[in-house]
């Protein structure tokens, strides 16, 4: 391992030891806590949706979340590591068949559901996580 | 005046403060950094550190180079640089030094050989914005336009912008500041880019255009605990 992978991956155990990361898969629906600092008072507020991508990029990966908030969708980019997110939760495994769900943003409504994920075949990972 | 270090710029990568902002850093590594000889005034005519660093093999030395480091007491070193410092900033020959002669927080400038891109045209080398996409324009869409007037004066200035070599050349990045320093592995991390490609040495010394902070360690970060203690006295 070179230096500067040595030098992430001692920034990546550290921000995970502080804050772990859920397996997740886009096509998840996920509520990522994020942290607000107003002034002197620090508060969390929770951007829930559903993930259309993962970008693994080592420390400098990252996702992007897609809501639908009063009818305008919104999609938001997130750090994986970084310490400004309180905690990323997965609300809902889906099945998707794309990597890069890109195709959500030409959707609305029923159309743009997601099959939630049956995952009764594999004891062992459920388990894990 | 004190001495600046050479480093070995290993990448760029980026930090994840507390309060969750990053912040892009250029990871920069000492290799064995000795003072290899003592330029002085009496004798060269400037007051100056000739630093090396690297490994070499004693194979590939040259006998007459062989000598130098022989009567400097050093390993051979694949690469040596001077430093001009003031008359007081001289630091023994032989003495390693390290991380700790920059403080996190100061500004430092670096400096080294960007990388070469070759016979580049004006639009690439000098931002130039090339002529016309249509509108009559044939085959020079990426030219530069006139280089200058007519009989009078005749002839192009000297200077004058054009499509030639780029990069490859040497390039200071200024007041660049230090984010953080590891002693133990060497490294020392700023913030922002440096020229030059990975594995390439960078010339690291103190910020010419900041006032420096007033715990730098004088006249040098040597490793080896009492001098370094002297040093911050």
């Amino acid at each position: 391992m070179n230096v500067l992978e040595e030098f992430n991956k001692r920034q990546t155990d550290k921000l995970v030891a502080a804050r772990a990361v859920p397996e997740f898969a886009p096509g998840d629906t996920l509520r990522v806590s994020v942290r607000i600092v107003e002034g002197e008072r620090e508060r969390t507020q929770a951007f829930e949706g559903v993930c259309i991508l993962r970008r693994n990029r080592g420390l400098h990966s990252s996702f992007a979340v897609r809501k639908i908030s009063y009818g305008e969708g919104v999609e938001r980019n997130f750090p994986l590591y970084s310490p400004a997110l309180a905690g990323i939760e997965v609300v809902r495994r889906g099945e998707v068949r794309r990597a890069k769900l890109y195709y959500l943003r030409g959707l609305s409504g029923k159309r743009a559901r997601i099959r939630e994920k049956q995952d009764n075949r594999d004891e062992g990972t459920t388990a894990q996580e | 005046m004190r001495t600046g270090l050479i480093a070995r710029k290993m990448g760029f990568s980026r930090l994840f403060r507390d309060d969750g902002t990053q912040v892009p850093v250029t990871l920069l590594r000492l290799e064995d950094v000795q003072v290899v000889a003592h330029k002085t005034r009496e004798k060269h005519g400037y007051d100056a550190l000739q630093l090396g660093t690297g490994v070499k093999k004693v194979s590939r030395v040259t006998k007459p180079m062989r000598g130098h480091f022989a009567q400097a007491g050093v390993e051979p070193k694949s690469k040596l640089t001077e430093f001009r410092i003031s008359a007081d900033a001289f630091v023994p020959v032989g003495a390693q030094l390290t991380a700790a002669h920059f403080v996190v927080g100061q500004r430092v400038d670096v400096c080294g050989t960007s990388i070469g891109k070759g016979f580049a045209g004006a639009m690439k080398r000098h931002n130039f914005g090339g002529l016309r996409a249509s509108h009559g324009v044939s085959v020079s869409h990426r030219s530069h336009g006139s280089t200058g007037n007519r009989q009078d004066p005749g002839r192009v200035f000297k200077g004058k912008k054009m499509a030639g070599h780029m990069g490859d050349r040497r390039v200071t990045t200024q007041s660049i500041e230090v984010v953080e320093v590891d002693v133990e592995r060497g490294l020392i991390i700023v913030k922002g880019s440096v020229p030059g490609a990975d594995n390439s040495w960078v010339r690291i010394s103190d910020a010419v255009k900041r006032k420096s902070p007033k715990d730098l360690p004088f006249p040098a970060g040597v490793a080896g605990g009492a001098q370094a203690e002297e040093a911050s006295k």
